[in-house]
């Protein structure tokens, strides 16, 4: 399967680019039998797909993954090949009936592993392109609160991942953390940190999907990990940690165990804003190997 | 570099800071455009949460502990037998690059006690944030205290390089004040407050006009007030809130809720810190800042403290029956806002969503809205949730212990604590 930083990196056509808005023809009658779909796994092949939608005038009874394909005993799903350009048409006209940002919480929607993903873009652009006027704020309607719902979890794990990221410092000067978010947020969070870190090479890894971003002091890439070889070791071992990193992580559990205050103890809170899952990628959250001694600093009441 | 040494510097100038509560990394307006490290555009970060749910953003040390001031309420205070310790320049440095370049921080949030003297303490604290700026090439956020009765020069300079200035009111009366911190004054905390306010507005000022304009604290002022340390009521600290954003154009108002840390007889002999206070204050300033409210709608005279029970708008809604129920179909964004139960989100939703479709109470369900306090206060389509028409007190009674009802921990909590002591 392959991934993309953005949804699409071809230029949009001028033909279709002047097109935007003006012209908003209501999506044929999907008249023929409905069909079963299967499609590559990339949002560039769930493009195609919907371009075959509206080509075959068949609706879908189903969307799937090649790998994934299920169905009963005499479903034949029809295979569709992704193809670049068309992907591109589809994903530049889909402004004709929506703007930029609800375009973006569609691919937002495929990044989110949602089981019926693919048939929720399918009826979210159907319905937008049968409405004939703007629907993303048409909260009464089920897959547009659905789709709002989705992207908003998606906001929420990408920015958990920007606070939740710890970088360790290896000897030769890379910056590497590992990560395991719920959805596929690494595209999302690409150019915060490309942004933010511009002067030191960095590395984020997602260990459940097996691919990472990598940045060379000019550029961000994906970097896949072969699935099939050997397991990664994703800890890097302490013989190729910079020198003073074990410091810097000691002094970080030091700050992070002074600044709490122990008199506004409220686990609760704690956990809600943390939650259990993420704290083994936090450097704050592991085991003290010195004891905590609070400062001195109060004479207790009576 | 001595690591145990910088280790123990460490941990009691971030102990000494934590009563600063403010901790926000937002609304900066410093971009990476050098290939240098960091940058403070737009939304804050919370790295990371102590155990008392308080998010950590910011690298929150004091430069000092040493103070010749003699503060009752404060750890660092000059009669405090405690161990002391000074930061140095290139060791603040080292520790804020090294802390954004593991993407523990967003930035540093630098305060000091006051040694030697205020213009000494200023000096030190603007050369930090210089040579983060100049010389590393920093764009991370940067808050940094304005040490009241500091030169207007080192004022202003520190303005360059901070996204964020604040000078520290602390206690919410100048009689206060002087009882419980007599080196300090009003006027010497109001005038650099004002002094900034003042460089804020020049700033946007010569934005408007100029291309390139060096920055001026682009995200603002905040200051903080310590609640439960002398006698002021809720009316008396929110009144001084609204003039602070009405007058000197501050982005935040922090409270604290005062931890008891001395037996000192000038302050108030408790255990605890009031926490729900605190938290009504918030909610009070929220409804203030984002709700449309009025200070003098939600305290007066008649009502001087906030009710600790429920949070001030269902107190308000309760207070004002004659402007209920509201039909959400028809009323205006502004009253849609004021009903209890329905947040921002849900009020942008309903206001949005009846384009489409009349809105049912089905939808507001979907929407987000708490139809436990909501069902009161509110009509869709000339429905209402509740057909009889409830007093004041059986609406309290009814959201407070009815079915469902879900007490948040804190509030059972303080309001146990209360019922025991009295």
């Amino acid at each position: 399967m392959s991934r993309s930083l953005t949804p699409n990196n071809r230029r949009a056509t001028t033909a279709v680019a002047t097109n935007a808005s003006s012209s908003r023809r209501i999506a044929p009658e999907l008249s023929n039998a409905a069909l079963d779909y299967a499609y590559d796994g990339s949002f560039e092949g769930l493009l195609t797909v919907l371009f075959t939608v509206y080509d075959r005038k068949s609706a879908p009874n189903s969307i799937q993954p090649l790998g994934a394909v299920q169905g009963g005993l005499f479903a034949m799903p029809v295979q569709i090949d992704t193809d670049d350009a068309t992907a591109a048409r589809v994903w530049e006209g889909l402004l004709r009936y929506m703007d930029k940002e609800a375009r973006t919480r569609l691919f937002h929607t495929f990044l989110s592993e949602q089981s019926d993903r693919e048939l929720l873009i399918f009826r979210y652009a159907d319905l937008a392109m049968r409405a004939g006027r703007d629907i993303s704020d048409n909260y009464a309607d089920d897959n547009v609160r659905r789709v709002a719902s989705i992207a908003q979890q998606m906001y929420r794990e990408k920015h958990r991942m920007e606070a939740f990221v710890r970088f360790e410092k290896t000897s030769d000067g890379l910056f590497h953390a590992t990560i395991d978010p719920d959805f596929d947020v690494l595209p999302l969070i690409a150019p915060h940190f490309t942004k933010r870190y511009a002067d030191q090479r960095w590395l984020i890894f997602d260990k459940r999907r097996r691919y990472g971003l990598y940045y060379d002091l000019q550029r961000t890439d994906i970097v896949e990990f072969e699935s099939t070889g050997p397991q990664r070791n994703t800890a890097i071992s302490a013989t190729v940690l910079d020198e003073r990193e074990p410091l810097f992580k000691l002094l970080w559990q030091s700050y992070f165990d002074h600044v709490n205050i122990p008199e506004r103890k409220n686990i609760k809170l704690h956990r809600r804003h943390m939650p259990l899952r993420y704290w083994r990628y936090l450097s704050e959250k592991q085991p003290r190997e010195q004891r905590f001694e609070p400062i001195k600093n109060k004479r207790p009441i009576g | 570099m001595n690591d145990q040494r910088i280790q123990e510097k460490l941990s009691i100038l971030a102990d000494a800071a934590k009563y600063d509560v403010s901790c926000s990394s937002s609304g900066g307006k410093r971009k990476n455009e050098s290939k240098g490290l960091g940058n403070a555009e737009g939304m804050g970060i919370c790295h990371s949460y102590t155990e008392d749910g308080r998010c950590v953003s910011l690298l929150k040390i004091l430069l000092t502990n040493h103070c010749i001031f003699d503060c009752a309420y404060c750890v660092s205070r000059k009669s405090n037998d405690v161990k002391r310790a000074a930061f140095t320049v290139d060791e603040v440095v080292d520790l804020t690059m090294n802390f954004y370049r593991r993407n523990y921080i967003e930035g540093l949030f630098l305060s000091s006690g006051i040694f030697s003297s205020p213009d000494y303490t200023m000096e030190r604290l603007v050369r930090i944030i210089k040579k983060l700026r100049t010389e590393h090439n920093f764009n991370g956020y940067i808050h940094v205290k304005a040490i009241p009765g500091a030169s207007e020069e080192l004022i202003q300079e520190a303005g360059l390089y901070a996204d964020r200035l604040s000078v520290n009111i602390e206690l919410p009366s100048e009689m206060s004040l002087q009882n419980l911190a007599p080196e300090k004054n009003y006027k010497e905390i109001l005038t650099p407050m004002a002094q900034i306010r003042d460089g804020i507005t020049k700033n946007k000022e010569e934005k408007a006009l100029f291309k390139k304009v060096p920055q001026f604290a682009t995200a603002g002022q905040s200051t903080q007030l310590i609640v439960g340390a002398s006698a002021e009521n809720d009316l008396q600290i929110i009144s001084l809130t609204d003039s602070l954003y009405k007058g000197y154009g501050l982005k935040r108002v922090y409270y604290s809720g005062y931890i008891p840390i001395t037996d000192d007889a000038r302050l108030p002999q408790v255990t605890q810190p009031p926490l729900i206070r605190e938290h009504r204050l918030y909610q009070t300033d929220w409804l203030m800042r984002f709700y449309g409210f009025q200070a003098d709608e939600i305290l007066d005279p008649a009502h001087p403290f906030l009710d600790l029970e429920v949070d001030p708008k269902l107190a308000w809604a309760l207070r004002n029956r004659h402007v209920f129920p509201i039909d959400v179909n028809t009323a205006d964004f502004e009253m849609i806002l004021r009903i209890p139960g329905v947040g921002a989100r849900s009020a942008k939703r309903i206001v949005a969503a009846r384009r489409f479709a009349p809105i049912t109470l089905d939808h507001l369900h979907k929407f987000g809205v708490v139809l436990k306090r909501a069902k009161f206060f509110l009509t869709c389509r000339g429905q209402a949730l509740s057909t009889r028409d409830y007093d004041e007190q059986t609406i309290r009674r009814q959201i407070l212990f009815g079915a469902g009802s879900v007490r948040s921990a804190l509030v059972t909590q303080q309001l146990d604590l209360f019922a025991q002591a009295s």
